[in-house]
């Protein structure tokens, strides 16, 4: 891998939710995993985050921390998708 | 009945599928063999395009398949059996992709079993996860990945490379395939490797792409028009028709009778062109078949495609009823919540009444009168009942000759359609709709003339103004529909922009002036003048004078203001007047540029753009955010009128004398501009000999250009000083610069000063002839005014050579202008068609129709810009001061405004225009910056 997207100042931080934690997030939300925005397997931020976790399965949910102009911080989660 | 009218039932899915010939023929109601159409005696030909059991079209016929007269039967489609089989151009992709996915001869997916399983998984998973598109990403890498394999893994067999020429043309290696030996093999793919390709083979298999019969559709789709003369006129669709059957019957006699290869091949070509050009009369690759008069035909895609298509213009956009359009004017009375309509539009327009217990006797009464009831002494118009509509639904029209039989007849449940009435409430729009605020609820108010009339504060946030715009009214038509107009959409609702937080309505052009006049510095008025003002805004007791003087009684213009501002008001602000930059108090208030409203008293500084201006409006701002809607209205409503009144007392206008400086002032003017010329004539000099030092990045010839444009720039500039210099306040055209009525002090000093150095994309001018401009220069010539430069102003006039350059700087404005709104309209239409459904739940997240999440919450805050203080939900300073009642310095007060302010212009409230309509605005010409 030539850099880490990670440490571009323009890419969030970007972290790999634990299988309770996810199950907490969708029950906070009142969804299903269906109705999260999608990620897809081969986006350079699951590839850094495979280095560290190894696999990530399909399924799996991200979360996004985000430095908003609005809101200062913004949370946002992810479900990582095939291909 | 409006009870009806819930969800019966929901439309879960849609599925598209493939009619295959079977299918076709079964529901054929007969099957078209010739030619011709009608008979010697005008009768449909039986087997022809026409035969009526394909459905009726005149009056008096019936339909043979299903005996309905005109309006009963739907129509029936036939069919026609091809001779030879001919490729669907609709589906051309999908074959192609389907010949390279599959073996030339056992028919197989080119994929392993192994491969096969894998991608059918992940198609499942994706199924679960939701996501339609992703699952044709997935069918899509597999046909991919099929293509790329050399060999069959089932049969063995070598794969030879299938290539689309297009449209309709496949080729193997180079050898062409007939549309038989492409449908051969589609028929061998087994349906269970059509399911990994994404299609269901129970309702498409993909030989059915090839057609062997084709539909024809009902004559009601085709009807034929009976000329004036006589003659029928036939449908494109059937014109196209009579192509494909006359090439299937020559084709059929011709393979028959055992043609050569040659001719049925060609035959074969043609009846393929004809059925591509039924479908698609704008396939890439073939000429158009044309009417005898060289019109292209309109064929079915035609007839569904683009803004005048069937969607577009059909499905998307209906035309309704119970609305109207005509010319807009303005009427300053008004209330910013009304609109005047006409008595002609009134009368057609109604509104539907239930009859109920509580209103019987009334409602009986209007039907009485007729439709133009004629209106009692003092009064010019009452409404009067277009239509009655009985309980079984029959609707009666009201004349003046069975009104009062008809009123007779009125009995609880009935509906009576009443015209409009002064309040009735109406929506008003007027296109491009590109905001919501580009269509508000007013309330009605009948007036004469012809024209819709409206308060000028509302001209913003519809774009409009009175060269010749119309504008668009539609009544509502229930009950809900009327509360909820009222509620969310009337125009005092709408004053503060959910797209910046400020207002959009609020004074424009003499609405400011007015106010300026009224305020600025002492202006005082006689106790007449007052009283004419006061008038304006309906106030009968004078209050008490402010300023006695020699025996003269008079009133200050802020104290009149500050009547119309709530008593608990207090605000600092700058004036708009106030002078660019950091400035001291003291300066502010030598200019009354400083106000400073206390306790709903103005103690000083003007009233202008910066107060109760449309978009800038700070106490508009203000009075609508803490105050609410109605009192907002009615501010807006009398800082206008007061505005106006004060307008008309002093009298206002605007000349070309008001660019008027003296001699010296000219003189001056002259000198600097020649001391400019030269200058930029000794750089040209120093660049020639080289001595002109580069700038870092830039090039020497860039150097030269950029001095010299800094140059002519700062000449303009001073130009410009000089002038105003001798431009008071009191001059009427920097009143209206200053106050932000209208105009800039740009435009000023191009008027009385210069106009200053014109520009091409930023650059001097350049192009033309070789090496110059213009023929009256020298080739090579670098100079001010070889290259653009106009010394003149535009009240002096300006050279011929001055006014070449001038034109061809204007002229880039225009072409900008063009350009800019046609990809904006384009832009905007993509983007609104992106967005329109997603909205905002209950919980604070957005989402779109499948109830996926688009975002976590609102705008990441979960906050309404139209209700935020400056983006933050509490104005905290505000709160601070309220309740300690500590008042911050007004330096830090403004500091804080100049944080925050988005520094927004009616330029950026409306910068997009569709491509529908381009309205070119008197734009500024284009000259630099």
């Amino acid at each position: 891998m030539k850099f880490n997207v990670l440490q571009h100042r323009l890419v969030p931080e970007h972290r790999l939710l634990a299988d309770d934690e996810a199950e907490r997030v969708l029950k906070a939300l009142r969804i299903t995993k269906d109705q999260l925005p999608k990620i897809k397997k081969a986006d350079p931020v699951i590839q850094v985050l495979e280095r560290v976790h190894g696999p990530i399965a399909e399924g799996r949910i991200i979360k996004v921390t985000r430095i908003s102009e609005t809101a200062g911080i913004s949370e946002a989660y992810r479900l990582v998708i095939g291909r | 009945m409006m009870a009806a009218r819930g969800v019966t039932k929901r439309i879960r899915a849609i599925r598209f599928a493939l009619l295959s010939p079977d299918e076709i023929r079964r529901m054929s109601a007969t099957k078209i063999i010739t030619a011709d159409t009608y008979d010697d005696d005008g009768f449909p030909i039986d087997m022809g395009l026409m035969d009526s059991h394909l459905g009726v079209i005149e009056p008096g016929l019936r339909c043979k398949t299903c005996g309905g007269k005109v309006d009963d039967c739907p129509g029936h489609f036939g069919h026609i059996d091809l001779a030879m089989p001919v490729i669907h151009v609709g589906y051309v992709k999908e074959l192609k992709k389907l010949l390279q996915a599959t073996c030339r001869r056992c028919g197989r997916l080119l994929l392993t079993k192994q491969q096969a399983e894998e991608f059918r998984d992940e198609m499942e998973q994706m199924e679960e996860l939701g996501g339609e598109q992703d699952i044709q990403f997935v069918t899509k890498e597999t046909a991919r990945e099929a293509t790329k394999r050399q060999r069959c893994p089932h049969c063995g067999e070598e794969q030879q490379k299938v290539t689309l020429d297009k449209p309709t043309t496949f080729r193997e290696s180079g050898h062409k395939l007939t549309p038989k030996e492409v449908r051969e093999r589609l028929e061998r793919i087994p349906n269970e490797d059509l399911r990994v390709l994404g299609i269901n083979p129970d309702v498409a298999r993909p030989e059915w792409m090839i057609l062997t019969a084709l539909l024809v559709p009902p004559v009601t789709v085709r009807p034929s028009i009976t000329l004036e003369s006589g003659d029928r006129s036939e449908d494109d669709l059937t014109h196209k028709l009579v192509d494909v059957l006359r090439i299937n019957q020559r084709l059929r006699e011709n393979r028959d009778a055992g043609a050569p290869q040659l001719i049925v091949e060609d035959l074969w070509e043609l009846l393929q062109y004809h059925v591509t050009t039924y479908f698609d009369n704008q396939t890439s690759g073939i000429p158009p078949a044309r009417h005898r008069s060289g019109r292209p035909l309109k064929t079915l895609v035609q007839r569904l495609k683009g803004k005048e298509g069937r969607f577009r213009s059909n499905l998307s956009g209906k035309r309704v009823n119970f609305s109207a359009r005509t010319v807009i004017s303005p009427d300053p009375v008004l209330s910013i919540n009304e609109v005047g309509v006409p008595v002609e539009a009134a009368r057609e327009l109604t509104v539907p009444i239930h009859v109920q217990s509580y209103n019987l006797d009334i409602v009986k009464e209007w039907v009485k009168r007729g439709t133009i009831p004629a209106a009692p002494v003092g009064e010019f118009y009452i409404p009067g009942v277009n239509y009655v509509i009985r309980s079984d639904g029959r609707r009666i029209r009201v004349t003046d000759k069975n009104a009062e039989a008809v009123a007779e007849t009125v009995e609880i449940g009935y509906i009576v359609e009443r015209q409009l009435v002064d309040g009735d409430i109406v929506l008003f729009n007027r296109q491009p709709s590109l905001h919501r605020m580009s269509m508000m609820a007013h309330e009605v108010r009948v007036m004469p003339h012809k024209t819709f009339r409206f308060n000028l504060a509302v001209c913003p946030p519809y774009n409009a103004d009175f060269d010749g715009d119309e504008m668009n009214l539609h009544v509502l038509q229930s009950e809900e529909a009327r509360a909820e107009a009222r509620v969310l959409m009337r125009v005092q609702e709408h004053i503060l922009s959910p797209r910046f937080g400020g207002p959009v309505i609020g004074g424009i052009h003499d609405h400011i002036t007015g106010a300026f006049l009224l305020t600025y510095k002492d202006a005082k008025f006689t106790k007449e003048e007052t009283a004419f003002i006061l008038s304006k805004i309906g106030v009968r007791d004078l209050p008490g004078p402010a300023v006695k003087k020699g025996g003269q009684e008079y009133w200050t213009g802020k104290q009149l203001f500050s009547m119309i501002l709530p008593k608990d008001l207090s605000l600092t602000f700058k004036s708009s007047i106030a002078p660019k930059g950091l400035t001291s108090l003291r300066e502010l208030k030598d200019e009354d540029a400083l106000v400073v409203i206390k306790n709903g008293d103005v103690s000083s500084g003007t009233i202008d753009e910066n107060a109760v201006g449309a978009f800038k409006g700070k106490i508009l701002d203000k009075i609508a955010r803490d105050y609410g809607p109605d009192a907002a209205r009615e501010f807006i409503d009398k800082a206008t009128k007061l505005a106006i009144g004060a307008i008309m007392v002093r009298g206002f206008t605007t000349g070309i004398d008001d660019e008027d400086i003296p001699e010296e002032a000219k003189k001056q003017i002259a000198e600097v501009l020649r001391k400019a010329v030269a200058d930029v004539e000794a750089l040209v000099e120093r660049y020639k000999r080289g001595e002109l030092e580069q700038m870092p990045g830039r090039s020497l010839e860039e150097t030269l250009e950029v001095e010299a444009m800094k140059t002519l720039g700062r000449a303009r500039d001073q130009a410009g000083q000089i002038a105003s210099k001798h431009l008071g306040m009191e001059n009427s055209a920097v009143i209206m610069a200053r106050s932000g009525a209208r105009g800039s002090m740009l435009n000023l000093s191009q008027m009385a000063g210069s106009i200053g150095q014109q520009a091409v994309r930023g650059e001097r001018l350049s192009r033309g002839y070789w090496n110059r401009t213009l023929p009256h220069f020298r080739k090579g010539d670098l100079g001010a005014e070889a290259k653009g430069f106009v010394r003149s102003s535009y009240k002096s006039g300006l050279y011929p050579t001055e006014y070449f350059f001038h034109a061809m700087g204007g002229r880039e404005g225009l072409v900008d202008t063009a350009v800019r709104t046609s990809r904006s309209g384009y832009m905007q239409r993509r983007l609104i068609n992106a967005l329109e459904d997603l909205k905002v739940k209950e919980d604070g997240t957005v989402r779109n129709t499948g109830d996926t999440i688009i975002q976590f919450r609102f705008g990441e805050d979960g906050v309404d810009p139209s209700r935020s203080i400056q983006g933050k939900p509490v104005d905290v300073d505000d709160i601070l001061q309220e309740v300690l009642g500590e008042e911050p310095s007004w330096q830090e007060r403004l500091r804080e405004q100049e944080m925050a302010s988005y520094g927004l212009t009616e330029k950026d409230m409306n910068p997009e225009v569709s491509d529908e309509e381009v309205e070119v605005e008197e734009e500024e010409p284009g000259t630099e910056e």
